[in-house]
């Protein structure tokens, strides 16, 4: 969940990740126009290579993978692990497509992010001979819209977006995005929708009944005036501190990412809309420029253990699409996190949003028009 | 003689000056230059002319939200003035021991990072904090008033943030004031309000235009005190570059938006520089 990563800690995240696009600003994109569709084969990697002998960078948000990371690697499979971390999609993608070698070998990003470094050319189709642990993921993880068959991404964590409220103060508990964009009296003023473009026009897309990845400039304006007539309604469009807010009774009802809803309190909870969602995936890639594919793919191969993998589980409470590590985790952790209970099935009810390419433009338009009115 | 003085400016100019190329010209040249090219599909730049991104800044979605930032800077920096100069004005007639002290006081904010000082504007005026709490406890109010999140909470923030930025130069200025100036207006008849308009104030105008753009400049591009005393329901053009660099990745965009944010700056600066000079 990607922003969240940076969202989190907004403002600080935020300075500093401005800091890092200055530092970077020499970054164009080489493969752009291109958008090639990788080679399928690949030259093809040696099952028996010394890994020990090689050594691997990685960039991953913070927090994301265990502190102890390198050590476990190194205690397991003999080879160095270097972590660089990123506080958004965005700053990697701009390392990225930067057009020279970052050095990286495996990245973690978004699934539509995935897709778009992809379209570029810029990964390393997944061997799967060197991933045997991608038997631990639920059959649905190969079914994601971004990338069906983890052709080129091989699924972290992910989950969706819905509304998180408090049973306390909420008369009827809410079931509809409506309930967000129209709040009932009790509500009114007391409602937050994130501000993040993709997900700020979640609600009333799901609402009119359109998809998550709609392309349509007839769609998107009746998006738009929905979002509009919402507007007066709501508290303020967040999403950094919609979990604090809901905590002090300032907010009754958020729109929220499952991980992020604080259902640990006794009154919070969290609720997948009738309309429903979107589904959101964190993702490992390998770099087509890695020098260490063998590695790269055992270090991925590891992370997939179900130790490390419900690591994730249980330390960020994300739901991680690996079944043995879901299994594996303390029962009591996913009763006082209701969330961590969806199942595969009820996860892949949810759209997954992919990339949009040269349409994208038309999401951070209306959001800034719906945030300008 | 004349060599050595030149070599002796080069020595002690240097290192600021490459500072500031290194630092600071480079990276803005580079980042205005992206202002002709076109997005890419997936972010980035491609290196094809183009002069989109000049027509979009026109567009009436962008202009109103500029105008809409000129608005509330404007509001910032008369409101701050009004405040400010006679906070500074009675700074200077304090006896220089108090001085000292008012002078440490302004600045004392600063000390705090300014992140925490914005949150804790939101534990104040948030619906259950403890402004509303204590008027409701007082019985003054039976229900939650709504103090944040609009744009007069934004202003209240900003005039926060940057009043101190606003006193000090008026402060310098009043305080090299000569006395006697204002003791012989005072004998040849003028009553105090006209000493002050036809003496004090001129005199000081510098210090009233370089605090000005002190507050203004800060104000204007901000995009922290929009987000969270506004709650997101209003943008100014700082969260707009924000946004095009950091979730539409539309650098060329960004950059012409950052491009017109300066162009604004330097037309105030050159004007400061005019009126300091002229004074």
């Amino acid at each position: 969940m990607s922003r969240i990563r940076y969202t989190r800690r907004f403002p600080v995240a935020v300075l500093v990740a401005g800091l890092a696009l200055a530092a970077s600003a020499c970054g164009g994109e080489a493969a752009d126009s291109t958008a090639a569709v990788p080679a399928a084969s690949s030259a093809q990697l040696n099952p028996n290579a010394d890994i020990s002998k090689q050594s691997m960078a990685i960039s991953v948000w913070p927090g994301y993978t265990p502190e102890d990371l390198p050590a476990r690697v190194k205690a397991k499979l003999g080879m160095d692990v270097k972590v660089a971390l990123h506080d958004t999609n965005e700053v990697i993608m701009a390392k990225l497509t930067a057009g020279s070698d970052t050095g990286f070998d495996v990245a973690f990003v978004s699934g539509q992010y995935a897709q778009a470094l992809n379209e570029a050319g810029l990964l390393e189709p997944i061997h799967p001979e060197l991933i045997p642990n991608l038997a631990n993921l639920y059959p649905e993880a190969k079914e994601l819209a971004y990338d069906k068959g983890n052709v080129f991404s091989v699924p972290y964590t992910w989950g969706t977006t819905g509304i998180c409220y408090r049973t306390d103060l909420v008369k009827t508990p809410p079931t509809s995005w409506n309930d967000i964009l129209d709040p009932p009296a009790e509500a009114l003023k007391k409602v937050t929708m994130m501000t993040t473009e993709r997900w700020l026009a979640l609600p009333a897309i799901k609402a009119l009944g359109y998809s998550v990845n709609t392309r349509s400039d007839d769609e998107i304006a009746k998006v738009k005036a929905k979002l509009l007539e919402a507007k007066p309604k709501l508290l303020g469009y967040d999403d950094t501190t919609f979990g604090d807010k809901l905590k002090s009774g300032e907010a009754v009802m958020v729109e929220a990412w499952d991980g992020w809803c604080p259902t640990t309190e006794k009154n919070i909870k969290f609720v997948v809309p009738k309309e429903g969602s979107d589904l959101w995936v964190d993702t490992m890639v390998v770099l087509k420029s890695s020098k260490h594919k063998e590695a790269a793919h055992a270090f991925i191969n590891y992370i997939l253990d179900p130790e490390i993998h419900g690591w994730a589980a249980e330390t960020i409470l994300y739901k991680v699409p690996n079944k043995a590590a879901m299994d594996s985790i303390d029962p009591a952790i996913k009763t006082a996190n209701a969330p961590l209970q969806m199942t595969p099935s009820q996860l892949l009810a949810g759209e997954s949003i992919i990339d949009l390419g040269e349409d994208s433009a038309k999401f951070t338009r209306l959001a800034t028009e719906v945030k300008a009115q | 003689m004349r060599r050595s003085r030149a070599l002796g400016r080069i020595v002690f100019l240097g290192p600021g000056l490459i500072y500031l190329i290194v630092l600071l010209l480079v990276p803005l040249a580079l980042l205005l230059s992206f202002t002709v090219f076109r997005r890419g599909r997936f972010g980035g730049i491609v290196y094809e002319l183009t002069g989109e991104n000049f027509t979009r800044l026109i567009d009436p979605l962008y202009l109103d939200v500029l105008l809409d930032s000129l608005k509330i800077a404007t509001i910032t920096t008369v409101i701050a003035l009004l405040v400010g100069y006679p906070t500074a004005y009675l700074i200077a007639q304090l006896p220089r021991k108090w001085k000292t002290i008012a002078l440490v006081a302004i600045v004392l904010p600063f000390w705090t990072n300014f992140l925490v000082r914005i949150y804790a504007w939101i534990v104040l005026l948030s619906g259950p904090g403890l402004v509303n709490s204590t008027l409701m406890k007082l019985g003054l109010i039976d229900k939650p008033l709504e103090l944040l999140y609009n744009q007069g909470t934004i202003v209240t923030g900003l005039i926060y943030s940057y009043l101190p930025l606003m006193v000090l130069p008026l402060y310098a200025a009043i305080e090299k004031l000569d006395p006697q100036l204002r003791e012989a207006s005072a004998n040849l008849g003028a009553r105090p309000a006209r000493t002050f308009l036809s003496v004090t104030l001129p005199l000081t105008l510098p210090g009233v235009i370089t605090g000005s753009l002190f507050v203004f400049v800060p104000s204007f591009g901000n995009f922290v005190v929009p987000e969270l005393l506004g709650g997101g329901r209003s943008i100014m053009v700082g969260n707009l570059i924000r946004d095009q660099f950091l979730t539409a990745r539309d650098w060329p965009f960004g950059a012409a938006l950052s491009l017109a944010l300066i162009a604004v700056l330097i037309v105030l600066l050159l004007l400061q520089a005019w009126s300091a000079r002229r004074a």
